[in-house]
């Protein structure tokens, strides 16, 4: 194939990310989890990047976790996310960009069924008048937030006080990168290289220094599911399918995993930890298992803030071998450290699983 | 160990590098005509166990080629050795040798 041809295929691939002032709804699971990631990303695109977001605290969960464990009914989701519309609505945005895999997948369900069926539409609208009533314009522009730190992943890189490249070899580090099933699995042309090509994660990587692996189950899902990991006794099936996928990037010898979608970052994180403790495995060389960050915080990495203020220590895996391996100062004695200066409690330690305390 | 109320689920991929490919060359080398088998189950159908009990050649067969011998002793001795499979297999391989040197194979390699 010729180069302009490959060009113009690609081109069907890309996805409109709009400029500038946002509307930004938050993750429920990256609060609770991995705190720092959301307080990052509000950082980078308003100190180093200069743009207009509003953090809005009247929005809810857009109730995705419900929904899909087949509790809260659609036409209730529909409702929830209007008034989620009509609050971005009310404060004169009209570009929406969606912190979790989960409910970025809640809302281009609901825009398509919305486009395809405008009787459903003329339904959500009147549920939400006479439950609050709001009115609300669907959004013109709606992105993931890894779509944004992509849109801006060349304005970081020029930023950038660190790279990922292993400072005692020079070469890059290898990263896996993992894409939450639901950002285009589900609708390919919401997501940037579409459910074929997903480029969101492995452009960012690329672009500050390091190295995608190319693993045979790259692609295969986490095992979050929803009901897999709900309901207790489907658990094995949940965690079976992070398994495979360590075992499939074991030999590569990654440096860290990237995810894009909360479930998948918490999943493939604590895992480790059930797996080491259930069958003694860790999958890295020395036992520490593999770090598995959120792309916010591999941005925070790159542009040189603080470990501990990007939330590091509340993974399971600790990310100190990473951060030695790019050059990152940190100090031990601040990584329990709350912001007023008291040190919260230690966490237990796990069996098998080393942890740099 | 803890035990945190479910087990990790076994993975059910096949996976033709990881396994155990012994007892095929082993089968092949002594019976050579058995390369020539085409899987159509005529053996199966003629099987004087098999009308008896769950038990099925082919089935077998394709066990051994995927490398998966784990449960094939106990399988295995369900076999009777009266040879019809061997009248009525349209590629003239030697079904009971066959049985008979996955018997010595599972022996060789336990």
């Amino acid at each position: 194939m010729k180069t302009e041809g490959k060009k113009r295929v690609w081109e069907d691939y890309q996805k409109e990310i709009a400029e500038d002032h946002y509307y930004f709804q938050r993750s429920c699971i990256r609060q609770n989890f991995f705190p720092g990631s959301e307080t990052a990303f509000l950082k980078i695109l308003t100190g180093e990047l200069g743009r207009d977001i509003m953090d809005d605290p009247h929005h809810t969960t857009c109730t995705g976790i419900g929904y899909h464990a087949d509790i809260v009914p659609f036409d209730t989701t529909m409702t929830v996310v209007a008034r989620h519309f009509a609050l971005m609505t009310e404060n004169g945005y009209e570009n929406m960009i969606i912190s979790c895999v989960t409910s970025f997948g809640i809302y281009t369900e609901i825009l398509e069924t919305w486009k395809h069926f405008p009787e459903v539409l003329a339904r959500a609208r009147r549920y939400l008048k006479k439950a609050t009533g709001r009115e609300f314009n669907i959004p013109k522009n709606v992105t993931h937030a890894s779509d944004i730190i992509y849109k801006f992943k060349d304005q970081i890189a020029a930023k950038a006080k660190y790279r990922l490249i292993n400072q005692q070899t020079g070469e890059p580090l290898k990263v896996v990168e993992h894409i939450g099933c639901h950002y285009s699995k589900m609708f390919p042309s919401w997501g940037v290289g579409g459910a074929e090509f997903p480029y969101v994660l492995q452009g960012m990587v690329e672009s500050w220094g390091g190295e995608v692996i190319d693993y045979p189950e790259r692609r295969h899902c986490c095992g979050f599911g929803f009901r897999q990991y709900i309901v207790r006794a489907n658990r094995g099936y949940s965690v079976a399918n992070s398994k495979k996928k360590f075992e499939s990037m074991k030999p590569y010898k990654p440096d860290f995993v990237v995810c894009n979608c909360p479930g998948c970052t918490m999943f493939m994180d604590k895992w480790q930890y059930t797996i080491s403790e259930m069958e003694g495995k860790t999958y890295d060389e020395y036992g520490f298992g593999i770090p598995v960050l959120t792309y916010e915080e591999m941005a925070g990495l790159v542009l040189g803030y603080d470990p501990w203020e990007l939330g590091l220590q509340m993974h399971q895996v600790q990310s100190e071998p990473l951060l030695d391996k790019m050059g990152i100062p940190y100090d031990p004695a601040e990584k329990y450290k709350t912001a007023s200066g008291k040190t919260f409690r230690l966490p237990a330690e796990p069996t098998s699983l080393k942890v740099c305390v | 160990m803890k035990e945190f109320g479910f087990s990790i689920t076994k993975d059910r991929q096949i996976d033709y590098d990881q396994n155990d490919h012994r007892l095929l060359n082993f089968v092949l080398e002594n019976e050579p005509s058995f390369i020539v088998c085409i899987s159509c189950g005529g053996c199966t159908a003629t099987c004087s166990a098999g009308n008896l009990i769950d038990f099925n050649i082919r089935k077998l067969n394709i066990l051994i080629r995927r490398g998966e011998t784990e449960d094939l002793e106990r399988e295995i001795n369900k076999c009777m050795l009266c040879g019809k499979c061997m009248l009525v297999c349209p590629r003239g391989i030697n079904t009971r040798n066959v049985i008979l040197k996955i018997k010595e194979a599972i022996q060789k390699f336990r």
